[in-house]
């Protein structure tokens, strides 16, 4: 993941048809949740790392130094990045989500086929107040389709508007 | 518990059914299967014990009187009932459990009658309801008859279901009552003993050498000598050296006529298990287009009887083989949600003729591609930079032997290897097309065979567009659609051109509710 290629979503560099364009972002709060997800992540890779710098008889810095590097790096510019390229659009009849950079998936769910609706808050969400949305469509493939970083009320008002759209269940 | 019969889902007191009382006969049989390891086990463990026989065989008998025990008291204990809404049952010995399937939920009736209940004249019943593999509902074992009539019974229930709530898009009107009884009705598809003959003679099966293999490293205690020591069956082969010089005797030409020989007895009964397994599965095949779908029956040990209802076709799926293409072979897969023998489509037509294939795919409101249609292959660049990869992986071992010292090796593997590459990525791209009419979705791929996936548009579930690293810099993706039951995808389309095929997809499915249509 090479980083200077990352203009922050600098239009003109994506090309249009994957673009942001036309797209809401969702709540800055959602930035801080996935800071603080890769916060906790980190952890996991930055104490093993200082045993081993401290164990073995290595120069200071040779291996805790890139690691916390690498940690830098997960903690502060990819949360900006993720949360630069993640964007939906509520149209009348349907619901785009799309997510992701390097790895870009861009969905798009007719409301008519959503099977059910889910609204789930982890204890980070919570905090901040956000939620995520998932749709469950009776496709093998894209089985359920999450949005996270949405305002707790944003995602229920959301759902309420997806839900008239489901007649009844139907499977 | 008969005696909460307020709650909805339990069963009226004195109304519910039981199973067919010699159903723990079959149970108790399939009884002496689990008791056989532990019989074999008793054996070795007694070791020189002068009883062992006698203990291995109190051991297997007092398996099988359990195992006929508690399917007797299991089956004293299981009740089903047939509601006006829903089919329950009962069951359990300590804990009990009662389910209750709606009508409407139920996707198919399957039966299966495997040997054993088939002697017997009995039937596993399962009503299929997408909830897939254990969680299933099936009834073991009924009698043939009582199988029939709950089949009936789930199926004239669903039908008022149905026509409560008024489906628009009811294709098919043949709901009536008259229709042909199905055993005097035509088939629209069946396969004779020579065509089932022929089906196995494409299978070729060497399963039967891991069958052979995986039974020696079971059993290897069984046999007298260790199967794995080689120097022993040199040794073995060290004794047989009369034959062993009339081949050397005989010369090269006695070698590679020995290797024939070798080579041939293993397609031989590569071809043979092929013929025994498909004429097995697919014995007495028939498909019948009953008023509410289609209905299965195949099988010579196994026999099962399926019923898969026509709303529930999500797509279809036309398979062939390198050689079986040359002959004008192909099969017929209906994907859905319900499941057939674990894997999620259906094989309605495993072995026929193209012209006898449309006529069946029709019936399910998928029609074949039009003549004047127009193809599209997508962008080349994924195969360009597929085979580019390939190639410089291979250029690099050439590099390799050629340090090595190996000039001759290296120019070969890059002589022969280049143009393989070359020839297999741009064959891999050029057989993959897809085309759309207004009604349905074709992709087609495969690069030895064709493998076609016809979807109609209302059918799909959502559209993904999705790329990695790579085919983002290339500006190529994989447009994936939502299929209940199956995949379809199509890899390497240019981002403007799946851009285009999505909105257009989108356009007719949004154009259908999901809920109006039939189910």
């Amino acid at each position: 993941m090479s980083e200077n290629t990352v203009p922050e979503a600098a239009e003109d560099a994506v090309p249009p048809a994957v673009g942001p364009h036309g797209l809401t972002p969702v709540h800055p709060n959602h930035k801080k949740v996935l800071r603080i997800q890769a916060l906790i992540a980190s952890a996991f890779l930055l104490i093993p790392a200082a045993i081993v710098q401290f164990a073995a008889p290595v120069p200071f810095g040779v291996v805790l130094g890139p690691v916390a590097l690498l940690c830098a790096l997960f903690v502060w510019r990819l949360p900006r990045r993720r949360y630069a390229y993640k964007g939906f659009d509520m149209g009348t009849d349907r619901l785009r989500v799309v997510r992701g950079y390097w790895w870009r998936s861009d969905a798009v769910v007719p409301f008519g086929r959503v099977q059910h609706l889910d609204v789930q808050q982890g204890p980070l969400e919570r905090i901040y107040g956000l939620a995520t949305l998932i749709l469950h469509t009776a496709g093998t493939h894209n089985a359920s389709v999450p949005l996270a970083g949405l305002l707790r009320e944003d995602a229920e008002e959301m759902r309420e508007t997806i839900r008239q759209h489901i007649k009844r269940e139907s499977l | 518990m008969t005696d909460t019969s307020e709650t909805p889902a339990a069963i009226p007191e004195n109304a519910g059914l039981r199973t067919s009382p010699i159903g723990f006969i079959v149970k108790a049989i399939e009884g002496i299967k689990n008791a056989v390891f532990p019989v074999i086990a008793v054996l070795f463990a007694t070791g020189a014990s002068d009883y062992r026989v006698l203990i291995a065989i109190a051991v297997g008998v007092a398996i099988v009187a359990l195992t006929g025990f508690f399917s007797w008291l299991s089956w004293t204990r299981l009740r089903y009932y047939v509601g006006n809404e829903d089919i329950r049952v009962e069951s359990g010995i300590l804990s009990r459990e009662a389910r209750s399937v709606p009508f409407e939920r139920i996707q198919d009736v399957s039966l299966e009658q495997k040997l054993i209940p088939r002697l017997l004249g009995l039937t596993q019943i399962k009503f299929e309801t997408g909830a897939g593999g254990k969680d299933e509902l099936a009834l073991e074992y009924v009698t043939g008859a009582e199988g029939e009539r709950l089949r009936e019974v789930v199926r004239e229930r669903r039908e008022g279901v149905v026509e409560r709530t008024s489906d628009v898009l009811a294709s098919d009107a043949v709901g009536d009552e008259e229709a042909p009884s199905v055993e005097t009705a035509v088939p629209i598809f069946e396969m004779n003993d020579r065509r089932v003959l022929t089906f196995g003679a494409f299978e070729f099966s060497l399963v039967i050498f891991a069958v052979l293999a995986g039974a020696a490293q079971q059993f290897d205690f069984l046999l007298p000598f260790d199967i794995w020591d080689w120097e022993k069956w040199a040794g073995v082969a060290g004794e047989q050296t009369d034959i062993v010089n009339g081949l050397n005797g005989l010369g090269i030409a006695g070698q590679i006529f020995g290797a024939i020989l070798a080579l041939g007895s293993v397609a031989a009964i590569g071809v043979f298990t092929g013929i025994a397994r498909t004429f097995a599965r697919e014995y007495e095949f028939r498909l019948d287009r009953t008023p509410k779908g289609f209905r299965r029956q195949r099988g010579l040990f196994t026999k099962t009887d399926v019923v898969m209802p026509v709303h529930r076709v999500q797509a279809a799926r036309i398979q062939t083989g390198l050689i079986r293409r040359r002959f004008g072979w192909h099969s017929l897969k209906f994907i859905s949600l319900a499941q057939d023998n674990g894997s999620s489509s259906h094989a309605v037509a495993p072995f026929a003729k193209m012209d006898e294939i449309w006529p069946i795919a029709a019936e399910a409101d998928i029609t074949p591609a039009a003549d004047d249609l127009e193809w599209f292959n997508p962008s080349p660049k994924k195969w360009v930079d597929g085979g580019a990869f390939l190639a410089l992986i291979m250029l690099m071992v050439a590099i390799g032997w050629s340090i090595a010292g190996f000039l001759t090796v290296a120019l070969a593997i890059i002589a022969v290897g280049f143009p393989l590459i070359a020839l297999g990525f741009w064959l891999g791209w050029k057989r993959h097309r897809f085309a759309r009419d207004v009604r349905q979705l074709f992709v087609r791929e495969g690069l030895l065979s064709p493998d076609l996936t016809i979807a109609p548009r209302v059918g799909l579930q959502s559209v993904e567009i999705k790329h990695g690293p790579l085919s983002r810099w290339r500006g190529y993706c994989e447009l994936h659609f939502g299929l209940a039951g199956g995949t379809l995808s199509i890899n390497g389309i240019a981002f403007d051109e799946a851009e285009k095929l999505r909105s257009e997809v989108l356009e007719s499915i949004v154009s259908v509710d999901f809920s109006d249509l039939p189910k």
